[in-house]
């Protein structure tokens, strides 16, 4: 276990019936950094970040955040951290204002702040021109912002961030993640899950792999690329494409594995680029067209699925949006 | 003291968002003023002891109309979450939640007795004896209801259940007819009801009848069952929270 961490896990472990959705945890996070939870849907990522924050007992292991117990003290951690669950659970009844300043109240803030600090944070968060309008009539972007800066309203010097960008567009998420990076120069401690590797890559400074309740690995993102760097990727785009193209590439010599990225194959191998006309000849002997090819240094996301076996295209799946109900 | 006041922001929230709208304020009322008007029409000269009934009616309704899903509500839109995970003990939640539902039966009480004074001219026999009944009846049906919000996984689940409970106590409560005159087995249910002693200490303080017990026995029975069922409620809302 480091020092200084902010936040310290040492042996977490959670199950629901049958399923170990929690495995022995064991990490830390430092001042100041956005640490990083990557794995796919069911991995555990939600069940570590609810235990964090209090919403679970973990069936064994301790966390502190902030130095508290978060199973001795949990109203002093709580009090020190600000959480963004997945959904955006603000109050649909109440303005954006109201919302803060209800946040405020709960937190603890004291009183001839409320106003100010609600108002700094719409302004910082483009919604000051909405401060009147409910929360129930904002679109998924604007209620995603409102939800981050709720959970920032009594200044908090960690924020735990449940998928932050899952459900909205391409704009709406790069406009998040370029305020997760404000947050950063804040120095605000920001520990994220996410099943999006580009999202990973782009905020965290130090990224932990989780898959299947485990850490498979905690490093940089760098640090977790030079770890397959001596891996060759070769992406090809075939057609027709079917599954069992997978199973027949990984038959051909010097190709270690194969994953799905959109319509494209990737392979990869120790010296799979030496291998082209091998691998043409035998798709041609297939019968399948080659429409694109191109040899590529190993990303993230090559290293994710090296690593964990994870088929690429899984990460990209959305989990399914809760149905909401009023507000 | 700072968790009363997170209890106190926490009722007033839900006062904002929940109450204060019409479909609960006319459900709230209207529910007992249709049972008493038929009783009108039956029998024009006793409405007047009928009041206690209806005002009890009118706590009972209009209290129980929100607190019954408040908590299973909250849970659906994941709103109960942002509670769980503020820096606010468990009990604070529930006596905030209980709060609101009593405040906002209390200002449906006060507006039916303003009602009933009017209607039948009367006045209060011991406007002190009667708040305390009308303040301690809105908090035993107020965790009566926090009490089904917890216990249930699903809004239509906590508005049957609470019907399942409403419903009988109107007519084994002593609302309509004493408690008494009921059959032997149905007198037991009476007096296992939270509305029984709220009705029998409205009818002292309210007209100055004789009670079936003693005021302040009504009062120390209603204190009680506050506490009973705020109590219950807490233990259930514990072993809850670990199942979200």
């Amino acid at each position: 276990m480091e020092d200084k961490g902010v936040i310290q896990v040492q042996g977490f472990c959670k199950r629901f019936g049958e399923i170990q959705a929690v495995d022995n945890l064991e990490f830390s996070v430092r001042e100041g950094e956005i640490f990083g939870f990557l794995g796919p849907n069911g991995a555990g990522k939600t069940t570590t970040i609810r235990m964090l924050v209090g919403l679970l007992k973990p069936d064994a292991g301790s966390a502190w955040v902030n130095g508290y117990d978060t199973l001795k003290d949990p109203v002093r951690a709580k009090e020190s951290v600000g959480v963004v669950p997945e959904s955006s659970n603000l109050y649909g009844e109440l303005s954006a204002v109201d919302n803060l300043i209800y946040m405020a109240q709960l937190y603890g803030v004291p009183k001839k702040e409320w106003k100010e600090r609600a108002e700094e944070l719409l302004k910082d968060f483009s919604l000051l021109d909405r401060r009147d309008g409910k929360f129930q009539g904002f679109s998924r972007g604007m209620k995603r912002k409102l939800t981050i800066a709720a959970a920032l309203v009594h200044r908090p010097r960690i924020l735990f961030l449940d998928e932050p960008t899952t459900g909205l567009d391409v704009m709406g998420a790069r406009g998040l993640r370029s305020v997760i990076k404000k947050l950063k120069e804040k120095r605000v401690t920001v520990f994220l899950t996410t099943h999006y590797i580009q999202e990973a890559e782009e905020l965290c400074d130090r990224v932990a792999i989780i898959v299947k309740g485990k850490i498979r690995v905690i490093d940089t993102p760098e640090g977790l690329k030079e770890k397959v760097k001596e891996t060759e990727v070769l992406e090809i785009q075939p057609r027709p494409v079917s599954p069992s193209l997978l199973q027949f590439l990984e038959g051909i010599p010097d190709v270690e594995k194969t994953t799905f990225v959109e319509d494209k194959i990737r392979l990869y191998g120790a010296s799979v680029h030496n291998s082209i006309c091998q691998i043409l000849n035998r798709l041609e002997t297939k019968g399948i067209k080659i429409l694109s090819i191109r040899t590529m240094v190993p990303t993230l996301e090559d290293a994710f699925v090296k690593m964990t076996g994870v088929d690429a295209e899984a990460m990209r799946a959305d989990k399914p949006m809760k149905m909401g109900g009023m507000g | 003291m700072k968790e009363l006041k997170k209890a106190y922001y926490i009722a007033r929230k839900d006062l904002k968002a929940y109450y204060f709208k019409p479909p609960l304020v006319s459900w709230g009322l209207m529910l007992p003023f249709v049972f008493i008007l038929a009783f009108y029409l039956r029998n024009p000269q006793g409405i007047a002891d009928l009041s206690p009934g209806l005002v009890g009616l009118t706590l009972l309704f209009s209290t129980t109309s929100m607190a019954a899903i408040v908590i299973s509500f909250e849970k659906r839109i994941d709103a109960l979450e942002r509670l769980l995970m503020a820096p606010i003990h468990l009990r604070t939640i529930l006596l905030g939640k209980g709060l609101g539902a009593a405040a906002f039966g209390f200002g449906m009480g006060l507006f039916t007795l303003v009602v009933v004074f009017f209607l039948f001219s009367l006045h209060a026999y011991h406007l002190f004896s009667l708040l305390i009944s009308l303040l301690l009846s809105c908090f035993a049906f107020a965790f009566m209801g926090i009490l089904i919000s917890v216990g249930v996984r699903e809004v239509f689940e906590a508005m049957t259940l609470s019907n399942f409970f409403r419903l009988p106590m109107v007519f084994l409560s002593g609302v309509f007819f004493p408690v008494t005159s009921m059959p032997w087995i149905l007198q037991i249910v009476g007096f296992a009801l939270p509305l029984t002693y709220s009705v029998d200490a409205l009818r002292q303080s309210l007209l100055g009848h004789k009670g079936l017990l003693p005021h302040w026995v009504d009062i120390l029975i209603l204190l009680g069952s506050c506490i009973f069922l705020f109590e219950i409620a807490t233990v259930i809302f514990r072993k809850r929270t670990q199942e979200m």
